[in-house]
């Protein structure tokens, strides 16, 4: 490795630690998956540690989606939209089983996970998940963007 | 019930079939004395039925006994604030000619509930100004409530039809 690549990984770790801890969250949420993110945003879980304690609620302003409940299909241009106006760099957890793999709806009415219309870096399952599963899967989401080779 | 007996009384054949099941009191009307029967029950002073609490329907194909009767029961549930009574209304309508004449301009609630029942049974309301899908998109295909429609059906905006 030349001098070159050296400073070029250190940068890429540098610039992948900042991100890692400094997750602004969209949180597109649809359906009762809600009210357990909710709990975990909450001060009891902290999610502040992992510098994801700052939800912006517009998609410009993001790095990362969370898609938190059922999307169906009268919604999922919507969203596909709301992913389109986030900038890069960007992340996608699906949050739920519904938004995973449709969940037990099996009808005409539900998108069959959104991982059929928009790129998913982080599923987390669940019914819904608990505070814990959300917070082990933003802890592999920040591993994720770590290891990441970084576009700049 | 004196409800029922009142509405039999009245309206005669009009009324093909009451159900009086522990004070839940069911009326089954045909579709065209139904405007008159529903006109009445909210401006009876002793009704006063001043609520359309919903409007529904049910599919009965395939349902035992009513295989080869009319298709559809579109129904009505009747509430009085005043009185603190109920009625549900029943009329039934065959698939060939599935439609109602609209309650709309009796309460205005039914423009959206009427819109409803169109969206998932495909029951037209007849004089309704703007019969268009309530819940789904303009470009579904069928009517996802009727009991032939296939469960998994899959009609995407976007994305693969899974």
């Amino acid at each position: 490795m030349g001098v070159g690549g050296f400073f070029t990984s250190k940068l890429d770790e540098a610039i992948g630690w900042a991100r890692k801890y400094s997750i602004f969250q969209y949180p597109f949420v649809t359906a009762c998956c809600g009210m357990e993110y909710m709990a975990t945003a909450c001060s009891h879980y902290d999610i502040d540690r992992f510098g994801a304690g700052l939800p912006r609620f517009s998609p410009r302003q993001a790095d990362v989606l969370f898609v938190v409940g059922t999307i169906s299909h009268k919604m999922a241009p919507v969203l596909k939209r709301i992913y389109d106006q986030m900038t890069e760099p960007k992340w996608v957890v699906a949050f739920g089983v519904c938004t995973c793999t449709g969940g037990f709806y099996d009808n005409y009415a539900t998108v069959m996970g959104i991982d059929t219309i928009i790129p998913v870096d982080v599923y987390i399952p669940g019914c819904p998940p608990r505070p814990e599963s959300v917070i082990d899967g933003l802890m592999k989401l920040q591993d994720k963007i770590t290891a990441q080779v970084q576009r700049y | 019930m004196p409800i029922l007996d009142e509405l039999r009384r009245r309206f005669g054949d009009a009324i093909v079939e009451t159900e009086d099941h522990r004070g839940e009191l069911t009326a089954v009307v045909t579709r065209g004395a139904l405007l008159g029967v529903l006109a009445h029950c909210r401006d009876d002073a002793a009704l006063a039925f001043d609520v359309l609490m919903d409007l529904t329907a049910v599919d009965y194909q395939k349902f035992p006994g009513r295989e080869d009767g009319p298709r559809f029961d579109v129904v009505y549930h009747l509430y009085s604030i005043a009185r603190n009574h109920r009625l549900r209304l029943k009329v039934r309508v065959d698939e060939d000619d599935a439609s109602v004449p609209s309650a709309l301009a009796l309460w205005p609630i039914a423009n959206w509930l009427e819109r409803e029942v169109w969206d998932m049974f495909g029951v037209r309301f007849e004089g309704h100004p703007d019969l268009r899908r309530l819940l789904l998109y303009e470009e579904f295909v069928g009517h996802p409530l009727r009991k032939d429609y296939p469960i998994n059906r899959r009609q995407p905006l976007i994305g693969p039809a899974s």
